[in-house]
């Protein structure tokens, strides 16, 4: 590496201010930086830093993504077989190379979309600003892709993270100043610019779309929506045929015979890329949680604000929505991947203590309430994220305030 | 009053190169220095010239803004040179040194029958005086404020930090004496802060205190938070255990001679003891053929809040320590070394190392960063170290805008840039969060005090 180090100090002139290349240096800046752990030293205060820098935590992150994006990947691959071989049925455990290889050329290229617009759109504000590019977007890239339907058009995942990083993040100053969660503005850029190829029944299983246009007799009575937009047609259709009084227990115990909960845990359905499988975000979780770098309290509290939303629900019940099982709400959908690594994004969620414990509860109670409660999305999870994102500040000046009266009230008694 | 207090937020960052338990005697340096940037925002008032002749106790400079605050030689001799920088401002006072260290001699009495004026203006004729540190703002007692509290530390808890038993074991009647003179300062509220079964719990006419835990135990700051937190418009003092015993000296001897033990210590150190040496000596005089490396850095003080020393430096007013580690200014492959290598040689608060796995292995660190600055995006990890009722980043964030109402809501007359010397070193993003506190501190002197 010694090589690598002498070219290095060789061309760094020609980046530096009144040198030929002085323009790129953030981008020379960035590469060096990434090879290199830089020759920077203490000048003032401590003379010792922590091991730890910002690079090292974002890609923690990163490696807590990578079971999710493996199994995204193998998840993909299954239903676009399935709908290939128009099977509905087709065992989940077969040739999982092939699955594998088929998940690879379906999701390889969203993820590098993604990077590739996401970080060059970072280099060029960094151009603009004169400094090179900060780590932020190293965990935002990843995340976009697994948020995404197998069958989104790669131009529209293109356009949504230059939305997010211009609009979310850049306008606000750059990594830590965002107000809402990246990842989280490009996929609800999509959803409302462009409902169309982001929810419905055709676009969780690549290939389906164009099967449906070609050949509608192979893939008829073939549902390709989620376990959730799946419940609300159970609700509308399936359970007519029951009695009024018995109709709601109807279309629940059909759906989950349909979406056995070791399924959805296993994350074996239909849906956004890298969210299905609940216990690849809990493998996640567990590597954030031990390493710190994930909040602990934000993660279980938004567990226990979705459950208890769900309880109350199921005491009022009524619909199928209603009476689905509260651990149900848990582990379908995008909860456990929003509330594991959407939530957590340290930056936009609250910064206290305390105000992460309530950030988290209501995170996961307005999630299942917006899912259930509302009849036009059929998941709530990324609204209920980006509300408290913006609700954030205003959980942590109440904190504050706490911690500002305690002081008061000190200087009052003596 | 001497319930334990356990303080479990914080760190101790374990370093290789503890002082071995022995004193070796350093005789006073050709030249000694006394420098007022040891003192923030004092502005000196120089009495003496370039060659004039000095005895140890003698004043050099006054305060300007309190002329009864004398700062005296730390040595007998001429004064050389009055270093200058931008300005004129005075950086530093250069007296070469007879050898003979003649000390001026103050007129005492008992302690018993000293009364308040009398003793304060012997402390600040003799030079003591500036071992009072007050807080708000972390500077120079101020004579003219009535303090609610002296605090003294019997013990120090930062990274290889001197055994203030050891290095004061035969001076316990001394420290005794001291301890007197100080509650004769503040009609008797001195608290003394232990560690359990301490030699100093023998003290008398104190309330004492027991800290156990770990890194900032031994902190004044964190002290007085939880013995009894400052208020805005309240003020304490603070001073060191040796410049307690170095009181109760003048009580005994009628003079002033600026001696003190230091530690000398550090992964660099090729055989780290203590020292006796004069305050002021040069930092050559002190490591000569004692240095492991050629590319260290030399530390007046501790690693987290000590001041960057050259070779031809001195050693600073307030430290009871030195310290040599390596210096960091090499690149480090990211793979091997850098952000993304294992890291066993790494200290780390998170469990991003495998080095959490041991907790009693020791480390050489060096100065390098470790990364690059950023804006804040990590949370909760600064309240990880810091045992205090107050939020950091908030407090931390206030400061760095400016912001002095909020300042003054979050808590900044409790604190001093020390107090926030383990979130400095724990950040993520590198921010120089002890230089952020000084100025708010800074901001707050001038507006509101």
């Amino acid at each position: 590496m010694k090589f690598l180090e002498k070219y290095l100090h060789k061309m760094e002139p020609h980046f530096e201010k009144g040198g030929k290349y002085e323009k790129w240096n953030p981008l020379f800046e960035t590469l060096a930086t990434f090879a290199f752990t830089p020759k920077l030293v203490t000048q003032k205060g401590t003379h010792i830093r922590d091991g730890v820098d910002l690079k090292r935590t974002m890609f923690t992150v990163v490696i807590a993504l990578i079971p999710c994006l493996i199994f995204g990947i193998y998840n993909t691959g299954h239903w676009e077989m399935a709908v290939s071989e128009a099977n509905r049925n087709l065992p989940y455990f077969d040739m999982i190379g092939t699955k594998f290889l088929n998940g690879l050329i379906i999701v390889m290229p969203v993820v590098m979309v993604s990077y590739a617009v996401g970080l060059g759109v970072e280099f060029l504000f960094g151009m603009i600003r004169g400094h090179s590019l900060h780590e932020g977007f190293l965990v935002s890239g990843m995340l976009i892709p697994l948020t995404m339907p197998a069958d989104v058009p790669l131009w529209m995942v293109g356009l949504a993270t230059a939305f997010a990083v211009i609009i979310g993040k850049e306008i606000f100053g750059g990594t830590g100043m965002n107000v809402v969660n990246i990842a989280l503005t490009a996929r609800a850029f999509l959803f409302f610019a462009y409902p169309t190829s982001m929810s419905g029944d055709k676009v969780w299983m690549s290939g389906l779309g164009d099967k449906m246009a070609s050949n509608p007799e192979a893939v008829d009575g073939f549902s390709g929506a989620t376990a959730l937009g799946d419940l609300a047609s159970f609700m509308s259709d399936k359970a007519m045929v029951a009695g009024e009084a018995v109709q709601s227990n109807v279309a629940v115990q059909s759906f989950s015979s349909e979406y056995t909960a070791w399924e959805s845990f296993m994350g074996m359905i239909p849906g956004s890329i890298g969210e299905t499988s609940t216990m690849a975000c809990l493998l996640g979780a567990v590597i954030l949680i031990f390493t710190g770098v994930g909040s602990l309290r934000i993660i279980l509290s938004f567990f226990v604000g979705g459950f208890i939303m769900g309880l109350l629900l199921n005491l009022a019940g009524g619909n199928p929505y209603l009476d689905l099982p509260a651990y149900y709400h848990l582990i379908i959908g995008g909860f456990a991947f929003g509330a594991i690594f959407m939530a957590t994004d340290p930056v936009t969620a609250s910064q206290t203590a305390t105000g992460k414990i309530i950030y988290g509860f209501f995170g996961g109670f307005l999630a299942i309430m917006i899912r259930v409660l509302n009849p036009a999305y059929p998941e709530g999870v990324f609204l209920a994220i980006l509300f408290m994102n913006v609700m954030a500040p205003i959980i942590d000046h109440y904190v504050v305030q706490a911690n500002i009266n305690r002081r008061l009230k000190r200087l009052k008694t003596t | 009053m001497s319930n334990t207090i356990n303080i479990r937020k914080g760190l101790d960052i374990r370093l290789l190169g503890d002082a071995t338990k022995e004193i070796k005697q350093l005789a006073v340096s050709k030249t000694v220095s006394l420098s007022p940037l040891d003192f923030h925002g004092l502005i000196p008032k120089l009495v003496v010239k370039e060659g004039e002749k000095v005895q140890v106790g003698d004043v050099i400079f006054y305060d300007k803004k309190n002329e009864k605050i004398k700062y005296v030689s730390p040595a007998s001799g001429t004064v050389r040179e009055i270093v200058r920088g931008e300005k004129r401002k005075i950086l530093q006072v250069l007296i070469d040194s007879d050898g003979k260290q003649t000390c001026k001699k103050f007129k005492v009495s008992k302690v018993a029958d000293t009364s308040r004026e009398d003793l304060m203006s012997l402390l600040m004729e003799s030079g003591l005086w500036p071992c009072f540190r007050q807080r708000p703002i972390d500077v120079v007692a101020d004579p003219t404020k009535e303090p609610k509290g002296i605090y003294v530390s019997s013990f120090d808890s930062s990274p290889l930090a001197p055994d203030y038993e050891f290095i004061l074991g035969d001076r316990m009647d001394q420290v005794q004496i001291g301890l007197k003179a100080l509650n004769v300062l503040c009609n008797g509220n001195v608290h003394l802060s232990n560690r359990e079964s301490s030699q100093f719990a023998a003290m008398k006419e104190v309330n004492h205190h027991v800290f156990e835990g770990v890194h900032p135990a031994g902190n004044i700051g964190t002290q007085i938070h939880h013995i009894d937190p400052i208020n805005k418009g309240e003020f304490v003092w603070s001073i060191n255990i040796q410049d307690v015993a170095a009181i109760g000296k003048l009580f005994e001897s009628g003079n002033v001679d600026g001696k003190k033990c230091i530690a000398l210590t550090g992964s660099e150190v090729k055989s780290p003891c203590y020292y006796n040496i004069h305050s002021g000596s040069s930092v050559s005089d002190l490591v000569k053929n004692n240095v492991a490396g050629d590319n260290v850095r030399y530390i007046s003080g501790n690693v987290l809040t000590g001041d960057q020393k050259k070779l031809e430096g001195h050693i600073g007013f307030y430290h009871n320590q030195f310290t040599i580690i390596p210096e960091g200014n090499e690149y480090k492959f990211f793979l091997t070394t850098g952000w993304l290598g294992l890291g066993f040689d790494k200290f780390s608060n998170s469990r991003l190392f495998p080095t959490f796995l041991s907790k009693s292995k020791k480390f050489v660190l060096d100065t390098n960063t470790n990364g690059e600055e950023r804006a804040f995006v990590v949370t909760g990890e600064l309240e990880k170290v810091f045992p205090f009722d107050i939020l950091p980043m908030h407090l931390t964030k206030a400061a760095i805008t400016n912001d002095i109402d909020g300042m003054e809501n979050l808590g900044i007359y409790e604190v001093a840039p020390e107090d926030f010397a383990l979130c400095e070193y724990v950040c993520t993003t590198k921010i120089n969060i002890q230089e952020k506190i000084r100025q708010g501190l800074d901001l707050i002197a001038s507006e509101c005090m």
